[in-house]
């Protein structure tokens, strides 16, 4: 069973068109990646199921809702969270603030906060640290934390291992994997070793096309269709 | 410049700044009264600066909307306000202290109520078609500008309009040798309430909370979940009605006043903001107070320069601190 669903999704930024057709099913559960080449479309494909860019056709269905015309924040409400390239942090807030601000009603729940330190335990040491004070893999940290301080069906991360050293990488895996225990996370991403170790469905995007889907253990079994859809160095 | 960077954190950061101008001060001017006096003018000054322009600095901030209409609510503020003590004289001049302050109180909350109002407005009508682009933004908000000021010449009329003072704010009194007047003491306290009011709203509520986040990161606050063109209208209106209630006090302060009062005071209040680091209101308390002094010192120690002052401050400042004294943003 699919939780989203993108059907012929187009999104133009400016005069460009940027996505042309991209249908795609992400199933229940588990990591889904999505893999490209740089411009190819990954980060604008979340940013549209986002609705930070609006499609200009095709459709967003989220649980059996079509989610393309909504504002973001009603889509955030709905139980999707945005993990951007960027990172998104707000660098003037502490981490305390970063994380409060991302829940409903203000208020922690103790059992996710806990989580959250058991995964991350430099959040809890640079609790009270305005962000902008924290290194690269810790604002990572921070961004993923926020993601998932609430209860939520499906988390778009994009990038995550972007200039992170790689002890922080696997930290990172490690997070993802637990989280997808519970939430399915589509993922963007361009480390294909991080990619492969986390995904159980995945696609390639070209651009602004599906160029191919299936399972990631034959994607990852088959070198000559990793070359040719990706040209990523192994 | 990394140099004075180490000195100034050293000393305590640039929040020391005005301690450290008014030291400076002190030495050049050498009458220990007249400095006093002068350090409470600019600080009374300061505060009144810090009311006009903390609105802007949200707006600019928050919204990246460059709102150069902003100064038609200090004109139409301090001619509401004016009108309003004009037309309870009876109360103003009355010896019941009840009568002065509510004469004072209902004319701050028409003047704080038009700014609230005409805020909503302007961000519908004006603003909300020109987002994310700079260019139009300008045009359309000093277009703006220069209608209200038509309004005004065309409500109040083109000569000077003499503000009423309450009774209990007139005169000055005398500690030792140092005359205080009782004007500036109730502008400088009125300021220092608004800020702390401000501050506590910013750092200790979640409303708070969302507009810090939303000066460094719109889309992300949205991503969150919140609605920040909501949070726009209400910080633009916020904005406005400050604006309005320090044309208000400025008003009082000044006593006499023209249609170009917002347009004169938007220089002053551009600098404010620029100097204090954009969306950031102890940087606009700090570039108020820093604007204030000195106004007070130059014009005492070198008249000739005290027009220029401010804009040799900024650009010092500038020079050192290209995004202001304390951004929002690092």
């Amino acid at each position: 069973m699919s939780i989203l669903s993108l059907k012929a999704m187009k999104t133009d930024i400016g005069q460009y068109a940027v996505l042309h057709d991209v249908t795609l099913e992400v199933p229940q559960g588990g990591v889904f990646v999505l893999l490209g080449r740089n411009g190819a479309g990954k980060t604008t494909t979340l940013r549209s199921i986002m609705g930070l860019w609006k499609p200009s056709a095709g459709s967003v269905i989220f649980r059996g809702q079509d989610i393309s015309e909504m504002h973001t924040a009603e889509i955030a409400r709905l139980g999707i969270s945005f993990v951007p390239e960027d990172m998104g942090i707000f660098g003037g807030l502490t981490v305390e603030e970063n994380l409060i601000l991302a829940t409903a009603k203000g208020q922690f729940d103790n059992a996710r906060l806990a989580r959250i330190y058991e995964l991350f335990p430099a959040l809890e040491t640079f609790w009270t640290k305005q962000a902008w004070s924290l290194s690269g893999g810790q604002k990572q940290m921070l961004s993923v934390a926020r993601a998932i301080i609430e209860p939520r069906e499906l988390i778009l991360v994009d990038e995550p291992t972007k200039g992170l050293a790689p002890a922080i990488i696997d930290a990172m895996a490690d997070a993802f994997r637990e989280i997808a225990q519970t939430t399915t996370i589509l993922l963007v991403e361009q480390n294909f070793e991080f990619a492969k170790s986390l995904g159980r469905d995945m696609a390639v995007i070209d651009d602004g096309r599906i160029a191919h889907s299936g399972s990631m253990a034959d994607f990852a079994a088959d070198k000559p269709l990793q070359d040719r859809l990706l040209s990523l160095s192994a | 410049m990394e140099t004075i960077t180490k000195i100034v954190t050293r000393f305590g950061g640039v929040s020391l700044l005005p301690v450290a101008v008014a030291l400076l001060a002190f030495v050049l001017i050498g009458a220990p009264s007249s400095w006093v006096t002068l350090t409470i003018a600019g600080l009374a000054m300061g505060m009144m600066i810090f009311l006009m322009a903390s609105g802007l600095s949200l707006v600019f901030g928050l919204m990246d909307v460059m709102n150069f209409g902003h100064s038609a609510f200090i004109s139409f503020g301090a001619f509401i306000a004016a009108s309003v003590l004009a037309g309870l004289s009876g109360w103003l001049g009355s010896d019941l202290i009840i009568l002065n302050i509510a004469a004072l109180f209902l004319a701050f909350a028409a003047a704080i109520l038009f700014g609230m109002a005409a805020g909503w407005f302007f961000e519908a009508v004006i603003i909300k078609p020109v987002y994310k682009d700079h260019l139009r933004q300008i045009l359309i908000t000093m277009g703006a500008l220069i209608v209200a000021e038509q309004m005004i010449l065309a409500l109040w009329g083109g000569a000077p309009m003499t503000v009423h003072r309450p009774q209990f704010l007139e005169g000055s009194f005398l500690i030792g040798d140092i005359t205080i007047e009782v004007y500036r003491a109730f502008a400088f306290m009125l300021g220092l309430a608004v800020y702390v009011a401000l501050y506590l709203t910013l750092n200790r509520t979640r409303i708070g909370l969302l507009i810090r986040a939303g000066v460094e990161n719109r889309e992300m606050v949205e991503a969150l979940g919140f609605r920040i063109d909501r949070l726009f209208v209400g910080v633009f209106m916020l904005g406005s009605a400050l604006a309005a209630m320090g044309g208000a006090i400025w008003a009082g302060y000044e006593t006499l006043i023209t249609p170009a009062l917002g347009g004169e005071m938007m220089i002053v209040v551009f600098i404010v903001v620029i100097i204090g680091g954009l969306g950031s209101i102890e940087g606009t308390l700090l570039g108020a107070i820093m604007v204030g002094l000195m106004a007070n010192y130059v014009g005492y120690l070198a008249p000739k320069l005290a027009l220029t002052s401010n804009m040799i401050l900024m650009m010092v400042i500038l020079l050192w601190r290209p995004n202001g004294l304390k951004p929002a943003v690092k």
